[in-house]
């Protein structure tokens, strides 16, 4: 097996040096395009975000609606996630009054969920949701940071709350991953197997309920009428530190002429939203694709040898700029594709470009999931999310392609 | 059931693996769990969400007691010889109670984390290096994988790369 790894690395090492240079910047031979047109396409910007002081956050802007009204907003600064899936929103952010949903008995249902840096709070409101010409009707969508309801302890004893600007430096997240909800079959149940991710909140305080797929956070993408199978992230090549960087979120894989797999290789992806990426032979079977992710956050310092930086733990600071070579496999289909990429010294990124938001070789340690493929994975290459139990020509999803 | 009581009978199995090397031991009764930093036979009181199956397993320095939660999430707890949980680690789809498995140094990792989120705005894995702690926690929604530890606990030869 590690001969196999080995010899394959070395064919694909020696492909690549007859076209460009082995061990460079991550590049691309698929030629690229970025859609600018149709009623599937969203423009996004990699840019400072909301707050002023981003790095590497895509952000795109929604339109929300009172379910069935004309009472609507738009809102700018919403990062695009496909690490997660559902619309978050800032309460700060929201103008228009949505539709509370409410349990069975009645009352007001509200989510807490974990993500790694923190977890949101707040009430699951329904809003008629619009993003390009693509309409998702009484989408449920968290809406966090609200005082509505007390933070209950069981969910602060994940960890920091999420819930202002300055912490989550967008106005709201929109989750296009591989998950058609956030929770899933789990939240449905009852009892000890219930993760405890949504409440119903009387006056006496929140307790912890099941919740059907149909009312959970869910991808606004399965709820379209048509490109409903998935997503494309589009990103031009970057090779240097730049203030802004303009793409296209495509909708539907498959189902128009703008959003064909056409020579995208498909890399399946297990029930947790993981991949596998092979380095030095060692295989990182919880390694995964996420454009929330600010950088690219592989291995530890100890495999790669790069020091991290004496004022941030969570970034590389190599001397000089490092290069690497990857596998990135498909969780079962046995489909694999090598990704080179490039490391540089974080503290100098920032330093040396005050006025850079997108950094191309920014990247830091992971630790124990392998490899978090962050938004630099996107500069220059077309990435495909299809959601879980969606048909695309390319077979069902959860995939990603590229 | 006495925690206390639990756990006596984990040590005395535990001697009697000793012998043979590895030891697997399956319970479905309320598991005894500590958290980071704590005495082991001073265990704090079960949390009904925690219960589950408890399977320890003998390694040179340390015993590593694992608990498999009902919703799938896996927390192990590394106990050294001298009965001090000194590492723990976890992996699943859900987040585990950290308060309750960082026990003493959970408002140290909730000011941390807290304090990263506004250093340098993006979400990233969490990487606590402080010299009483270290805490590394990484994956995405449905996917979370991490460990903690107290560096000045840590038995003397372990890697903690092998904490996870």
């Amino acid at each position: 097996m590690k001969l196999a790894t080995a010899f394959f690395l070395f064919l694909a090492c020696a492909m690549a040096l007859l076209s460009l240079a082995c061990g460079g910047s991550s590049a691309h031979t698929n030629a690229m395009t970025i859609s600018t047109s149709g009623s599937n396409v969203q423009p996004i910007s990699v840019n400072s975000g909301a707050n002023g002081d981003y790095a590497n956050g895509a952000f795109t802007s929604v339109s929300v609606c009172a379910p069935g009204s004309t009472s609507c907003q738009t809102i700018d600064n919403v990062l695009v996630d496909t690490g997660s899936s559902g619309l978050r929103i800032l309460s700060s952010a929201l103008t228009v009054s949505l539709a509370q949903q409410t349990s069975i008995d009645g009352n007001s249902v509200a989510e807490c969920l974990p993500f790694v840096s923190g977890f949101t709070w707040g009430p699951v409101q329904t809003a008629d949701v619009q993003i390009s010409g693509e309409k998702a009707p009484s989408l449920p969508l968290q809406v966090i940071g609200s005082s509505a309801f007390a933070i209950p302890a069981a969910c602060s004893d994940q960890g920091a709350p999420m819930d202002s600007l300055a912490a989550l430096g967008a106005n709201g997240i929109l989750g296009i991953g591989v998950f058609a909800q956030d929770c899933g079959g789990a939240c449905a149940t009852t009892g000890a197997s219930n993760p405890g991710l949504y409440y119903e909140c009387p006056a006496s305080g929140c307790t912890v309920i099941s919740e059907a797929l149909s009312q959970q956070v869910q991808n606004p993408v399965i709820l379209f009428a048509q490109d409903n199978n998935g997503v494309i992230i589009e990103l031009p090549a970057v090779t240097t530190p730049q203030v802004s960087v303009t793409g296209s979120l495509v909708f539907g894989i498959g189902t128009q002429s703008n959003n064909v797999l056409a020579s995208a290789t498909i890399y399946d992806v297990d029930g947790f939203g993981n991949f596998i990426t092979t380095y030095k032979s060692v295989a990182y079977n919880q390694s995964f694709i996420d454009s929330g992710s600010n950088g690219l956050f592989v291995l530890t310092s100890s495999l790669t040898g790069m020091p991290t930086c004496p004022d941030a733990d969570f970034f590389y600071c190599p001397t000089s700029t490092q290069n690497f070579s990857a596998t990135t496999e498909g969780a079962t289909n046995g489909s694999s594709g090598t990704i080179n990429f490039s490391v540089a010294n974080a503290d100098n990124l920032f330093n040396n470009n005050p006025s850079a938001f997108v950094f191309p070789t920014l990247a830091g340690p992971n630790s124990l999931s392998g490899f978090d493929w962050g938004l630099p994975f996107f500069f220059g290459r077309n990435v495909f999310t299809a959601v879980e139990g969606m048909q695309t020509s390319g077979g069902s999803g959860p995939y990603w392609a590229y | 059931m006495s925690v206390h009581r639990c756990f006596q009978r984990h040590e005395s199995a535990l001697r009697l693996a000793i012998g043979t090397g590895i030891l697997v031991l399956t319970l479905t009764t309320l598991p005894a769990f500590a958290g980071l930093g704590e005495d082991v036979s001073s265990v704090q009181s079960d949390r009904a969400h925690m219960q589950g199956a408890l399977r320890i397993t003998q390694a040179q320095a340390y015993a590593v007691h694992e608990i498999q939660s009902p919703n799938g999430t896996v927390v192990r707890e590394y106990v050294s010889a001298s009965g001090k949980v000194f590492a723990v680690a976890w992996q699943g789809s859900w987040l585990p109670d950290m308060r309750q498995i960082l026990a003493g140094y959970f408002e140290s990792y909730q000011r941390a984390a807290q304090a990263q989120q506004t250093m340098r705005l993006g979400r990233r894995p969490l990487m606590i290096q402080q010299p009483g702690l270290v805490v590394q926690s990484g994956g995405h929604m449905r996917s979370f994988v991490g460990r903690a530890y107290v560096p000045d606990m840590l038995p003397q030869g372990v890697d903690v790369e092998k904490i996870q």
